[in-house]
């Protein structure tokens, strides 16, 4: 497990809303969904996912409902409001501009300057 | 939707705090039964299962308090416990929180009250529509107000500044609906009044500059919505009635709305009567007279994108012409704006003056009350320094426990404002409805308007942050270590520490108030001392106004000396006299007085402008006037003798030199009549208490006869008596003239009226200020004794004198006394000289007011020092080291 990369800050909130954006999750089932389609390279502490999911609740980027889950318990799940949905396009954008370019400034040779 | 989320969040988490918690507790439950289920199914047996899922989450508590502060709305979450913790803190001392917000009361009440009179006479408007643009004109460089009626014409039509010009005047008249007349105090307004004024009737129709067509054209009259109200009961068949207004009918054409009460703040008329009725109204129509000024008041509003330095330049140019015009009677035609509501500068400066002093005053008894609370919180807080090193110790911050405080001490100023906002407009309502004057409808219209609630407001939440800012070092310093292991023991620095210097500015803040309270005292006692040039005492008053009985012209004298004979007949009346107007009633006549030898009488050649009064034969001898030499009157002096007059000394000193020159000499008056002085009286009192002396000439009244007319009685009989023989004369000679009796001393009530409440004010701040420096005086000398209990036991075990013990108990707290009341002293001393513009003959030079002062502030510090020095007198030393 010591291989998985340390998230960046900031970028919690990101993985949630992309996550929750696949489908309405429960808080345990962001965790593994964002597992999965990190293929299990981010390490994200179970419990700061809570903090998280409320402070976007908050911001009204998610909404919350209680339903039953597939283990038959109950839970809540959260799904993403239309303001969430912009905000993932805006911060995906964000961070494909921001990977890019500090891409291609770790790909700079010295023939290149 | 963004705010709606977050609306959402903040008042979930304040009203459904439990659900709340409830749901976040079950959710996170919900994660690690989820977790336990997947790791259950990797083969772990459940117990085993759910424990690793417990270990995997992490610290439930602190996610839960990060998802709850996660919620947003913090802000108010910590207000709400703060405001709960210091509600528990503040009950647990109510000894403190009551003295605490008492002090506060006291101090913003008193603010609160000023505010609301400066508020309402001079900060807002008269209620009339646009009054940011209504201005009236003062003229000259005393700013006088009034103004001729042939001045006002020309103004009104050769200016170019404003929409349209009004003028009234105030006056009383008899008014009689059938019943017996009865006085009424009314405004004579030009016809374009309510035009130019901008005011629409609530009943019926005003009149307009269309109805005035010469001389007693219209008599109608409007009434206010107050008088409709109280004399004809809300009577909407009003309109169209005819009235007596002495003895003259009269239409009543509508009623004013209510919100309209005239053009004055503090007289509000019955009725408007058209000008142009003046001789039905005054018994003598003047409106042709240039030189006689007795329009109160010119004002219209200016036109639209004219500013007042224009209309005061267009103003000055009509003026420049006037005096070209008519050089007899049109001097010093320069002229300025001033606001409408206060009948102008020459009473609106000084009430603006006064008022201001008075809010200055009572924001420094806020600044001491805050200085005296502010210590007392210092001493709290230290006190409880174990409590915060506590906190600090279990890891509070420090902005935290800081914040606790504010709350607390903001908590304090609020329950004070409150009290004091409270006490404040009871009062304020009670003087809104209070008529301090028997003469006159005279009312202070101060009820307070949202700016005072709003001003109570500021001022307590800003004394709450002052006083509550004072302990902030002192928490900022804590050491929890030191602290929680020496105990709280405080050492007596030699150092002067910031809470000194509260005390001292909070008791030179009280010495600046009793100085000038004592000041105003002084200057009381010595106004009403002082020798008006009339004795008041032994002597009645009977007004009669002869125009309300229809009397006028030749008629007038002819009753005036009936009245005065039919007086002197009543046994025990030793004298009667009659006087046009009475000294010191609202200001005086006065007319320019010319040397004998000026022939060109324009105003500019005045030798100087005397006050003027018409008189009966014998009313020297009723207002016992001392003659000092020369002859008074008799009734021979009428309009077929030669024109003479008694002058005063200050008249013949400036007209003639010396008081033995002038019996037989001439002087002329503005229309060129040559009057030759035939005595010489002392000098008194005519506009103001507060006047230097000024020169004063008295005419017999058959040669310059006058409808107004105040009858002094004097006698020595028993007064029910005398009042009772006076009223069956007066019957007998006209049962249909109203007339009013009073003592001349009632009467005088009107001019000592400003100084009585200058000094009941300021003594109400001084007593405030007072209190205050008792209570922090002794806070600071019983804190200070309490904490060094222990060094003082020792001294006393050591064989310390008594004199040595209060020395080291008190020394400071007096030393500190003597530097504030020092301070305080110079600084009232410079404040006084305010309050001699109001107060007679106030001058803080004074060897009484001083020594007073001295005293005062001594006697002050030995009552608030007082317990403390028992406390420290009886201190057992033996008692005291056993127990600590």
């Amino acid at each position: 497990m010591t291989d998985q990369a340390q998230l960046l800050p900031g970028t919690l909130d990101l993985l949630i809303l992309k996550a929750v954006s696949l489908g309405p999750l429960h808080g345990y089932g962001v965790l593994l969904r964002i597992g999965q389609i990190s293929g299990q390279a981010l390490l994200i502490e179970q419990g700061a996912l809570y903090p998280a999911l409320f402070r976007l609740v908050r911001q009204g980027l998610l909404k919350a409902s209680w339903g039953t889950s597939e283990n038959n318990r109950r839970a809540k799940f959260y799904e993403l409001t239309a303001s969430g949905r912009r905000r993932l396009r805006e911060e995906t954008e964000g961070w494909n501009r921001l990977a890019a370019a500090i891409g291609s400034a770790l790909d700079a040779q010295p023939e290149e300057i | 939707m963004k705010l709606t989320a977050y609306l959402h969040s903040v008042t979930a988490k304040l009203f459904r705090r439990a659900e709340l918690a409830n749901e976040m507790e079950e959710e996170l439950l919900s994660h690690i039964q989820h977790r336990a289920d997947d790791l259950e199914r990797s083969g772990l047996a459940r117990r085993e299962a759910e424990r690793r899922a417990r270990i995997e989450f992490g610290g439930q508590e602190k996610f839960k308090e990060e998802s709850y502060e996660a919620l947003g709305g913090n802000f108010f979450d910590t207000l709400l416990q703060d405001v709960r913790l210091s509600v528990r803190v503040l009950r647990k001392s109510p000894g403190f929180t009551l003295a605490a917000a008492g002090t506060l009361a006291l101090a913003i009440g008193a603010n609160s009250v000023v505010f609301g009179i400066l508020n309402a006479l001079i900060l807002r408007p008269l209620n009339v529509p646009r009054a940011e643009s209504l201005w009236a004109l003062e003229r000259g460089s005393d700013k006088a107000i009034n103004h001729s009626y042939p001045d006002y014409r020309d103004l009104r039509e050769r200016n170019r500044s404003f929409e349209d010009l009004a003028a009234y005047n105030v006056t009383s008249i008899g008014l009689d609906t059938g019943n017996h007349p009865s006085a009424s105090w009314i405004f004579e307004v030009t016809g374009n009044y309510f035009d130019a004024l901008d005011i629409q009737p609530y009943l019926g129709r005003f009149f307009h500059a269309s109805d005035e067509r010469g001389p007693n054209s219209a008599p109608y009259i409007v009434l206010t919505h107050a008088f409709w109200h109280t004399h004809f009961q809300d009577d909407r068949g009003v309109v169209g009635r005819l009235v007596q207004l002495n003895k003259h009918p009269f239409t009543i054409l509508g009623v004013a709305p209510p919100e309209f009460r005239g053009t004055l703040t503090f007289l509000s008329p019955d009725f408007w009567v058209p000008l142009v009725n003046q001789e039905q109204v005054e018994g003598a129509n003047v409106l042709n007279d240039r030189a006689n000024r007795s329009l109160l008041m010119l004002m219209g509003h200016l036109k639209a994108g004219v500013t007042p330095a224009q209309a005061v330049a267009d103003l000055n140019s009509i003026g420049t012409q006037l005096e070209k015009s008519y050089p007899k009677e049109d001097g010093q035609m320069t002229f300025s704006l001033t606001r409408t509501g206060l009948s102008g500068d020459w009473l609106g400066d000084p009430l603006k003056g006064f008022l201001a002093g008075l809010m200055l005053l009572s924001l420094l008894i806020l600044l001491a009350a805050c200085a005296n609370l502010g210590s007392l919180f210092a001493a709290r807080a230290a006190d409880r320094s174990r409590e915060v090193a506590l906190r600090l110790a279990l890891g509070s911050k420090r902005t935290r426990i800081l914040r606790t405080l504010f709350t607390e001490a903001v908590m304090v100023s609020l329950l004070g404002g409150a009290a004091g906002l409270w006490g404040s407009v009871v009062l304020l309502h009670r003087l809104s409805v209070w008529q301090p004057l028997p003469t006159a409808p005279i009312t202070v219209p101060v009820n307070p308007d949202a700016k005072v609630y709003l001003i109570a407001l500021l001022l307590a939440l800003a004394s709450g942050f002052l006083f509550g800012a004072v302990p902030v070092r002192q928490v900022l310093r804590t050491n929890p270590y030191e602290v929680v292991k020496l105990g709280s023991s405080v050492r007596v620095g030699r150092r002067i520490t910031l809470r000194d210097l509260l005390l001292v500015a909070q008791i030179a803040i009280c010495a600046v108030l009793v100085t000038s309270s004592l000041v105003a005292v002084r200057g009381l006692v010595r106004s009403l001392h002082t020798t008006f040039g009339f004795e008041p005492r032994g002597a009645t008053l009977v007004e009669t106004a002869l125009s309300m009985a229809g009397y006028s012209g030749d008629s007038l004298p002819v009753m005036q000396k009936r009245m005065i004979e039919a007086l002197e007949t009543i046994p025990g009346v030793k004298s009667v006299g009659l006087v046009d107007r009475l000294p010191l009633f609202y200001g005086s006549n006065g007319s320019n007085v010319f040397s004998d030898k000026t022939s060109d009488l324009r105003p500019a050649n005045a030798a100087a402008e005397a006050a003027l009064y018409n008189i009966s034969p014998r009313y020297f001898d009723a207002a016992e006037t001392v003659v000092l030499t020369g002859r008074t009157f008799t009734w021979h002096d009428d309009k077929s003798s030669p024109r003479v007059a008694v002058v005063n000394r200050e008249f013949a000193k400036r007209l003639f030199g010396s008081v033995t020159n002038a019996v037989g000499s001439y002087y002329k008056m503005p229309d060129g009549a040559r009057i030759q002085a035939v005595g010489v009286v002392e000098d008194g009192k005519y506009g103001s208490l507060a006047e230097d002396a000024q020169p004063a000439m008295f005419l017999p009244v058959l040669q310059s006869q006058s409808a107004q007319a105040s009858l002094i009685v004097r006698s020595s009989r028993d007064q029910e008596q005398l009042v009772a023989a006076i009223r069956s004369k007066m019957h007998d000679l006209d049962p249909g003239l109203p007339f009013t009796l009073r003592t001349w001393s009632q009467e005088l009530e009107s001019a000592l009226f400003p100084s009585r409440m200058a000094t009941l004010a300021l003594g109400v701040l001084g007593l405030m200020g007072a209190m205050l420096s008792i209570t922090g005086i002794f806070g600071m000398a019983a804190y200070a004794v309490s904490k060094r209990m222990r060094e003082l036991g020792i001294r006393v075990a050591l064989g310390g004198q008594r004199k040595e013990v209060l020395q080291a108990a008190l020394g400071r707290a007096f030393k500190l006394m003597a530097w504030g009341s020092a301070a305080g002293l110079l600084l009232g001393i410079l404040a006084s000289r305010v309050l001699a513009f109001i107060v007679y003959q106030a001058t803080p030079r004074d060897p009484v007011v001083l020594a007073g002062v001295v005293l005062a502030m001594a006697l002050l510090g030995l009552i608030a020092t007082w317990i403390p020095a028992q406390r420290a007198l009886s201190i057992d030393p033996v008692k005291l080291l056993r127990e600590e």
